[in-house]
């Protein structure tokens, strides 16, 4: 019998790479919706959702209060002394809350976050696959979207922003500190200058930012460890190459979106 | 394929209603190694056949195509009367409802209590209450001789006792066909015994069609209704148990014995 497919699969193969990066794009596409089907039918377990999205958090957290509360201290340090010598000390909150609320903050924990959640995603999925618990699942008849994906998208979609709330909270009150430090500027003088330079807009066009990096880590996560290969080598390597594509696509989608949401 | 016309190919082919599973003429390979070739064998209702062969032979194969969690590249495997080969894979999830697999590694999920492992297909496909889940749970673990582990996560428990507890996650629903993948492999001589007996007493209790792919051959005799040899891809020898000890090719004969002389290359 004459097979399409069969005759296709013979035929020189032009641009891998391009063919690879359509595949991968697909994939993700493809998980996303079959997760979407899943939860706009409300076919998952909430309990599974609030425990991935403790784990994750408790993950992350420590990292994450550090990387921004030093942020925050940095662009205190540089800019604080300068700006008052130069008459400027009402800019130095604006400008660490400015630059904190609407990059840096979604930015810093999006990339801490694919480096601390979303690989522990993907090693545990990938374990999963070694082991044969994922051909388990399917064997009874469940989706693995349903059971493991589902659950983590959710819990990142609810966990990124909160952790980018804390990490902007931890940023600006960094920057106060050092401001007041090495620059004596009041707390008044400080606050001030963080309202008159941000609103409550910013701050949630941050947070929307958070939860498609959210959104982005867990998918690519999720894809890498589904599709782990061989033993516990392969799960290194899938681990090693979901954090290296989820911290690109971060960067990528938060050019997009400062584009699309501050210009 | 309209539904219509997939029911009409579905019975144009269809096995004997004797027959609960059937692979016909069933081609599959891995990156480029053909591991079944013109694979043919009937599986009848409840009862116990063993699938035998080399390691590597492709025997647990079968059984991912049973469950269609492969799809052969040639062929059909009729499960129930019903081609799965292209089945979708909604349809093939309500099949695979009625089917229990204990994995050559137990598979659990190791983030879960044993009665969480246990209870996951009654979960996924019944609309049982919790408390008639605990009842099917407990006396699952029960029958199995492990009512005490309930609670416990699969890493504090021994080979064997993950082995019974993958069994159990197999057979909670009552399924109509049990596929059991090297169920004593790796186990002590004790062990062994142990987890001969309990299918045994899993298919006095259900009478469910039982697959068994293994190549320890007292405990292949202990349980055996019917035998299969599996060797180069395809089925040579397939017959009653007694009556396949019995039988003259070399093949079978050598594989029996455990001989180094004959026609299986070493």
């Amino acid at each position: 019998m004459f097979r399409a497919s069969t005759y296709l699969r013979t035929l020189p193969r032009p641009f891998p790479a391009t063919r690879r990066f359509f595949e991968y794009a697909g994939g993700l596409t493809l998980l996303f919706f079959d997760a979407v089907r899943y939860i706009v039918t409300m076919r998952f377990r909430p309990s599974e959702v609030v425990k991935q999205t403790a784990f994750l958090i408790v993950e992350s957290l420590p990292i994450v209060l550090l990387t921004s509360g030093f942020t925050g201290l940095v662009i205190s340090l540089e800019t604080a002394v300068s700006a008052v010598q130069n008459g400027f000390d009402f800019v130095i909150g604006g400008s660490v809350a400015y630059g904190t609320v609407r990059e840096l903050g979604p930015l810093l924990t999006g990339i801490v976050f694919a480096g601390r959640s979303g690989a522990a995603i993907t090693a545990q999925l990938g374990s999963m696959v070694v082991t044969e618990q994922i051909e388990a699942l399917k064997s009874f008849g469940a989706s693995p979207t349903k059971v493991l994906v589902v659950p983590r998208l959710l819990a990142c979609l609810i966990g990124m922003p909160m952790l980018t709330t804390f990490s902007d909270i931890i940023a600006v009150y960094g920057g106060y500190y050092m401001a007041w430090l090495r620059a004596h500027v009041s707390y008044t003088t400080y606050w001030n200058s963080v309202n008159s330079f941000i609103d409550f807009i910013d701050f949630e066009k941050g947070l929307l930012k958070a939860a498609v990096f959210g959104a982005l880590v867990a998918l690519v996560a999720c894809y890498e460890g589904l599709r782990t290969e061989g033993g516990a080598d392969g799960v290194g390597r899938s681990t090693t190459h979901a954090v290296v594509t989820a911290i690109i696509l971060v960067f990528a989608f938060n050019f997009a979106l400062s584009f699309v949401l501050f210009q | 394929m309209t539904a219509r016309a997939q029911v009409a190919a579905d019975q144009l082919q269809a096995p004997p209603a004797d027959v609960a599973v059937s692979l016909r003429d069933v081609d599959l390979s891995y990156t480029q190694k053909l591991v079944l070739s013109d694979c043919s064998i009937d599986f009848k209702r409840g009862e116990v056949t063993t699938v035998i062969g080399l390691s590597g032979a492709g025997k647990s194969t079968i059984l991912r195509l049973i469950n269609g969690l492969r799809r052969p590249d040639r062929g059909h495997v009729f499960v129930n009367g019903l081609d799965i080969v292209s089945m979708p894979e909604r349809r093939l999830n309500d099949l695979r409802a009625r089917m229990g697999f204990a994995f050559q590694a137990s598979a659990l999920f190791d983030s879960l209590t044993v009665f969480d492992n246990v209870s996951f297909p009654l979960y996924e496909h019944t609309k049982l209450s919790r408390t008639e889940i605990r009842k099917r749970v407990d006396e699952t673990l029960e029958a199995i001789g492990l009512s005490d582990v309930a609670e416990r996560m699969p890493a504090e428990l021994s080979g064997g006792m993950q082995k019974r507890v993958g069994f159990a996650r197999a057979i909670v629903n009552e399924p109509e066909i049990i596929l059991f993948d090297e169920p004593t492999t790796g186990l002590d001589p004790i062990m062994t015994h142990v987890i001969t007996d309990t299918i045994t007493q899993i298919q006095h209790r259900l009478r469910p069609t039982s697959i068994v792919v293994m190549h320890d051959m007292p405990s292949v005799y202990a349980i055996s209704d019917n035998i299969a040899m599996l060797f180069e891809g395809t089925i040579i020898e397939a017959a009653p148990a007694a009556e396949f000890r019995r039988s003259r090719n070399p093949i079978v004969q050598q594989f029996l014995e455990g001989s180094e002389v004959g026609p299986i290359p070493l």
